[in-house]
Parts: structure tokens; C-alpha cells; sequence
């Protein structure tokens, strides 16, 4: 019986915390937009019973996703989106993986203290954080002047605004996702292993291609997909760093929402990207299954 | 995401039960009010004053609709105010409560009656208008000495607009103040409702879009100010104060605000009392306090802005009450226009026009 419970709180957790949220942005997707409060139509009348119930459902419809097929907009959003979030995880890779390696290489002693180093931003709020690479990133920015001062460049580089800085932003904000998991694989990694390989007569560049990143690719694929999943979705980086021509899903859900104040395609839009997403997720659940069992 | 949290903080103190009676909350723009005021309220009435504010009217209809923001006060524009009335948002005012309601100006309580018949449902805090600010100097050394300072032309003809390019162009991030801009340029009618019509600002804007350095609705205070920027499309209190920023930092930057050769939007931005508000009571006292002729004045002496109130005319500054571009002159004032709200599915084609005019798509 303890046990159940116990069993039973994660489920709770997920049924209020997922589920429940889930099935309301769903019956909003379904609905009709009205000038009203809420800003939808229909509501269910419970004075009504089973009949006001029944009269609800009657009126719920996929109108809504009908109406993300008739315009590029959409797709093309949801597809710009999953290229920024393709590059930035790779970005995220090529300057993770060196941090990582190079953690868990150093002495034993220092490495606890390596490991503060990376989760130390996070005790800063990530909004200013990002604020501050508009100080850093902006013409007259401290990127700029320092450039200038020593005479690397003579006119300001334009960075604020444009891709190039959300992907500095995103680099900069998701790294420890990155980095966490692949310290994590690279410290288990028994070094006399590589000890043989070069006993062996393999070269350094051979035994970490053959040993040092085989071992290490459950960190990196834990390490993209962390990085993935939420850049798809990410607005306030785009919003604050990015240009008016930055294209990505989270910022047309925002004008759905706000601009239009057409919260049923809002929500709509919502839950085509939990499916967009729900399919990374399940590559990642199946590759952590397919570890375990190697593991066994 | 700040917002988010504010609206999470009003929310956990009106569960945890704190004595709603004794607080006020309003909600106002950014950057829109003498400080002094504040403490002054709460000094007249005992009552403690919760003073956030937005910088968006989406933003705060989104809260309206909602419903349970826990506001008293709220300040949405005009045609945001007339949706959020129709949709039953807000609580007609009790007039008997409102004893300085006989300072307001008819003049402009006829024009807010277009959103709010009748003014049943609002009292009028700021107008003013959307117009053009440049830097006299860099224009002028442009185009020369007779460039047509207050023209759309600036910015929508693409012979002035590419040579302005390089030194910078900002445009308001407002597609409902923008489009009938555009319209008013083409001579139709700005406040037309019609797709077809709508549609024709695009290729206007297309042509310019090369030559807009940036879509944002606060950026341009400071840009224009520093001398970062030589024009923007910009509401005319901010303008006034990138002009005194200006001044004050002695940085030889001369701005100068004009309301458009062809005719300029006016907008009203209207205190209402939201329909499920914790304290009318107190938001009554509030707006009636705003409404008291000294009160305006002290407002609209700080934050350039005209206002709604006849009394507080004689008690505003000379730089204000005298400046045509805060008080426009009666053949300026004739050449203003007003928009109503656009229904869902037109609000649709704007949004949608703006999106592909911003990121090509």
C-alpha cells in the first residue's frame, strides 16, 4: 500500500502538471474565437448538466488547424525554428565538448570547482544575462569599443539584431546543458584504457577517436538533445537579441496570441510544436533505453 | 517574463487575504507619470498605493480578457479600451464619486466618446499624437536646408528614405497605428476596415523596409537622442523627451517632433475600472484625484504629454501648454485623424501584412 502511494505521487505530479494544462490548451484549440472573457467560444454551462455538456462538444471543431495549412507562415516558422535549434546544438557541441573534456582531464582536486564554475551563471537571472549581451553585443557595445581600441576593426561590427546573435545568446545560455552530461560520461572514462591503446601503438588522435568519444557519445546525445528540445521553442532570446527578421515559432505563437488575440490558433500552433517536439523525445527516451541495455 | 511574475506577486497577495480595502492597484504605462503624485495620494487618502506598470496594449488586453489581474486602474488606448468594453471588461464609473469629472475637456471627452459613448466607462489621462522626429541637423545636411521635416515622405518615399538609411530610420513596432499611416500617405482612408485597401499599404511599406533600420516602439527615445538615428515614427511625448535628453547631455543633437504634413493619428489613452476590480471604492478615489486640476497639471508638466483636462490649462508650464507639438494649434488639430478597432479577421490581414513587411515571410 506505501508503496502504491508512493508510486502514485510522480503520476499526480505529471497528471496535474501535464496532462491537465495539456487538455485545456486542447479544448481551447478547438474552439471558436469570440469577443468575450474568456476571448472563446463555447464554454461549458454546468447549470445545464449533460445536456450543457453535450451542446459544448457539439461546438468544438479542428478549424483551427485547418487554418495553419492555408498559410507558409506556419511551416515556415516551425521549420526556421528547428534550423536555428539544429545549428545552435552543434555550436553548442563543437564549445562544449573541449570545456568538458578539458574538466575532466584536470587534477581531481580542481574539478569540483570547475563544475561551480559552469553552474555559477545559473545564479544570476537568465534575463539579465541575456540583457547584458545587449551591452556587450550592441555599435557602441564593449565587443565594438574593445575591437576598435586595438585596431582589429575601424567601423562598428553589426551583431545586436541579427541571427548571429541569437546564436551567441543561445551558445552562451544553454552551455552547461551541454557541458554537465558529457563531464559526467568523460569523468566515468577508466583511463587506463587509453593507457592500452597507446601501448598498443595507437596515437593520441587514434585512441580518442577510438575509445575517448565512443565512450562519451551517451553524454553528447543527452547533451544535444537538452539543448534541442527548448531552442525550438525559445522566444526571449530571439525577441530580445534577434532582428525583426528573425523567423521562429515562439515569436508567432506570441503574435497569435497577443497581436490577434486569437487564442484558439494560438493554441493550436501550441500543440503542433508539442508534436514536433514529442518526436525528439522519443528518439531520446529509445537511445537512453538502447544505453541501459548495453550497459547490462 | 518581469510582467509574468508581477501578475504571479498581485495574485499570491490577494490569496494570502491582504486587507484589499486599504490598497489601490493601478496599472499604467512606463515612464507616464510625475512620482511625486504617487506619495502624494497616498499621503491625501491613507490608502497604500500598488503602482506596476506595461508597455503594451496587447499585453494588458491579454490580462483583461483573462480576467482576475487584480487591478483597480488600468490605462488602455482607445480602440483597446472599446473592445474590452464590449467584451464586458470593465465597470461603468459611479459618477456621484467623481466630483472633479466637471474639470474634464469637452473637446477631447467628444472624441474618446467614439470608444467609450458617452464616457460611461473612462476618464481621459493623455492624448496625443503619432508623428515624426528627426534630427534637425543630419536631415537638413542630407537633404538640404528645405527637407520636408514633418513628412511621411521621409520615411515612405525610398528617393529620401535610401539616403537617410545609413544614418537611421525607426518605426514604431505598431501595426495599428502604422497601416493607417500608410493609408493616409496613399489618400485613402486611414481608418478603412476594407482587406483590399489594407493590402495596399504593403508595397509601400516593402519598398521602404530596405531603409528602416529597426521596428520598435522605445528604442527610437534614446537612439534619437544620442544621435544614433536621424528619423523615427514616434508618439510625441517621447520625441519631447528625447529632445530634452538631448539638450541635457549638451551633445549638439537638436531634435524635433512634428505631427505629419499630411495629417497624424490621435490617440487617447483612457483610466477604466476593470469589471471584477478588488477596490472600486478606492479606484474612484484614484481616478478623482487624477482629475483634480493641479494633479493633471503636475502630470502632464513631467511627462510632456497633452491631457484631457481643461482646469489644469492655466497651471501648465509655458513650455507645454505653448508648444504646438504637445497642444497642436486648430488647423493641426483639424488635420488629426482617429481609428476604431479592427474586428478579428481584419486584425488577422494587419498582423499578418506586418510579419511579412518585418521578416519578409
Amino acid at each position: 500500500m506505501y508503496r502504491r502511494l508512493l508510486i502514485a505521487v510522480p503520476y499526480l505530479w505529471l497528471l496535474l502538471l501535464f496532462l491537465v494544462p495539456f487538455g485545456i490548451v486542447l479544448k481551447i484549440s478547438l474552439s471558436d474565437l469570440a469577443l468575450a472573457r474568456p476571448p472563446y467560444l463555447p464554454q461549458i454551462d454546468v447549470s445545464k448538466g449533460w445536456e450543457g455538456f453535450a451542446n459544448f462538444l457539439s461546438g468544438l471543431d479542428f478549424e483551427n488547424y485547418v487554418w495553419l495549412t492555408g498559410d507558409d507562415l506556419y511551416w515556415k516558422a516551425y521549420l526556421s525554428s528547428l534550423r536555428i535549434a539544429a545549428i545552435s546544438t552543434v555550436l553548442t557541441l563543437l564549445v562544449g565538448y573541449p570545456l568538458a573534456y578539458g574538466m575532466a582531464r584536470a587534477p581531481r582536486e580542481w574539478q569540483p570547482t570547475l563544475v561551480m564554475l559552469v553552474i555559477l551563471p545559473f545564479w544570476t537571472s537568465f534575463l539579465i544575462r541575456v540583457y547584458a549581451w545587449i551591452g556587450i553585443l550592441s555599435t557602441e557595445g564593449y565587443l565594438n569599443q574593445f575591437l576598435m581600441s586595438v585596431g582589429i576593426i575601424d567601423i562598428p561590427l553589426k551583431i545586436l539584431n541579427t541571427n548571429t546573435a541569437v546564436y551567441i545568446g543561445i551558445v552562451y545560455t544553454y552551455l552547461p546543458f551541454m557541458v554537465l552530461p558529457i563531464y559526467a560520461a568523460l569523468e566515468r572514462l577508466d583511463g587506463s584504457l587509453l593507457e592500452a591503446a597507446e601501448d598498443l601503438g595507437s596515437s593520441r588522435a587514434g585512441a580518442f577517436w577510438l575509445i575517448t568519444w565512443p565512450l562519451s557519445r551517451p553524454g553528447v546525445v543527452a547533451g544535444c538533445f537538452l539543448v534541442f528540445i527548448p531552442v525550438i521553442g525559445e522566444f526571449v532570446i530571439p525577441s530580445l537579441l534577434g532582428g525583426s527578421g528573425t523567423l521562429m515559432i515562439g515569436k508567432v505563437l506570441w503574435e497569435e496570441f497577443f497581436s490577434n488575440r486569437d487564442w484558439p490558433v494560438a493554441s493550436a500552433v501550441a500543440i503542433v510544436l508539442l508534436l514536433i517536439l514529442v518526436i525528439p523525445i522519443v528518439l531520446f527516451q529509445r537511445n537512453e533505453d538502447r544505453a541501459r541495455e548495453a550497459e547490462r | 517574463m518581469k510582467l509574468h511574475l508581477m501578475g504571479m506577486t498581485a495574485t499570491l497577495a490577494l490569496v494570502t487575504g491582504i486587507a484589499v480595502a486599504d490598497e489601490v492597484r493601478v496599472y499604467n504605462w512606463s515612464d507616464y507619470i510625475d512620482e511625486a503624485l504617487l506619495e502624494k495620494f497616498e499621503s491625501e487618502t491613507g490608502l497604500k498605493l500598488i503602482y506596476d506598470v506595461f508597455d503594451s496594449n496587447e499585453l494588458l488586453e491579454t490580462k483583461m480578457l483573462a480576467g482576475g489581474s487584480g487591478y483597480d486602474v488600468v490605462v488602455p488606448s482607445g480602440t483597446f479600451l472599446q473592445r474590452q468594453i464590449t467584451a464586458g471588461a470593465f465597470q461603468p464609473l459611479d459618477m456621484s464619486k467623481l466630483s472633479n469629472m466637471e474639470n474634464m475637456w469637452d473637446v477631447i471627452a467628444a472624441r474618446t466618446a467614439q470608444y467609450d459613448p458617452g464616457n460611461a466607462y473612462s476618464i481621459n489621462y493623455m492624448w496625443g499624437t503619432t508623428g515624426i522626429g528627426v534630427n534637425v541637423g543630419k536631415v537638413t545636411e542630407i537633404l538640404g536646408a528645405d527637407a520636408p521635416l514633418s513628412s511621411m515622405d521621409l520615411i515612405l518615399n525610398p528617393e529620401h528614405a535610401s539616403k537617410l538609411a545609413e544614418c537611421g530610420i525607426h518605426v514604431l513596432d505598431a501595426p495599428s497605428e502604422i497601416i493607417p499611416m500608410v493609408l493616409q500617405y496613399l489618400g485613402e482612408d486611414p481608418d478603412s476596415h476594407d482587406p483590399d485597401v489594407i493590402a495596399k499599404a504593403e508595397p509601400i511599406l516593402t519598398a521602404a523596409r530596405p531603409y528602416i533600420s529597426k521596428f520598435h516602439s522605445s528604442e527610437y527615445i534614446n537612439a534619437l537622442a544620442n544621435g544614433e538615428i536621424c528619423v523615427a515614427v514616434g508618439w510625441s511625448g517621447d520625441v519631447l523627451q528625447a529632445r530634452d535628453r538631448a539638450a541635457e547631455a549638451e551633445n549638439g543633437v537638436d531634435i524635433a517632433y512634428n505631427a505629419f504634413a499630411q495629417g497624424s493619428l490621435m490617440w487617447f489613452d483612457q483610466m477604466a475600472i476593470p469589471e471584477d476590480a478588488p477596490n472600486p471604492e478606492g479606484a474612484h478615489l484614484f481616478l478623482n484625484f487624477i482629475m483634480d486640476a493641479q494633479n493633471m497639471a503636475d502630470a502632464s508638466n513631467y511627462v510632456y504629454y497633452a491631457n484631457g483636462n481643461l482646469a489644469s490649462q492655466p497651471l501648465l508650464e509655458e513650455d507645454v501648454i505653448g508648444d504646438t507639438a504637445i497642444y497642436p494649434d486648430a488647423a493641426t488639430l483639424e488635420n488629426l485623424y482617429t481609428t476604431t478597432p479592427y474586428p478579428a479577421r481584419v486584425q488577422r490581414v494587419v498582423t499578418r501584412l506586418w510579419t511579412k513587411v518585418k521578416s519578409g515571410t
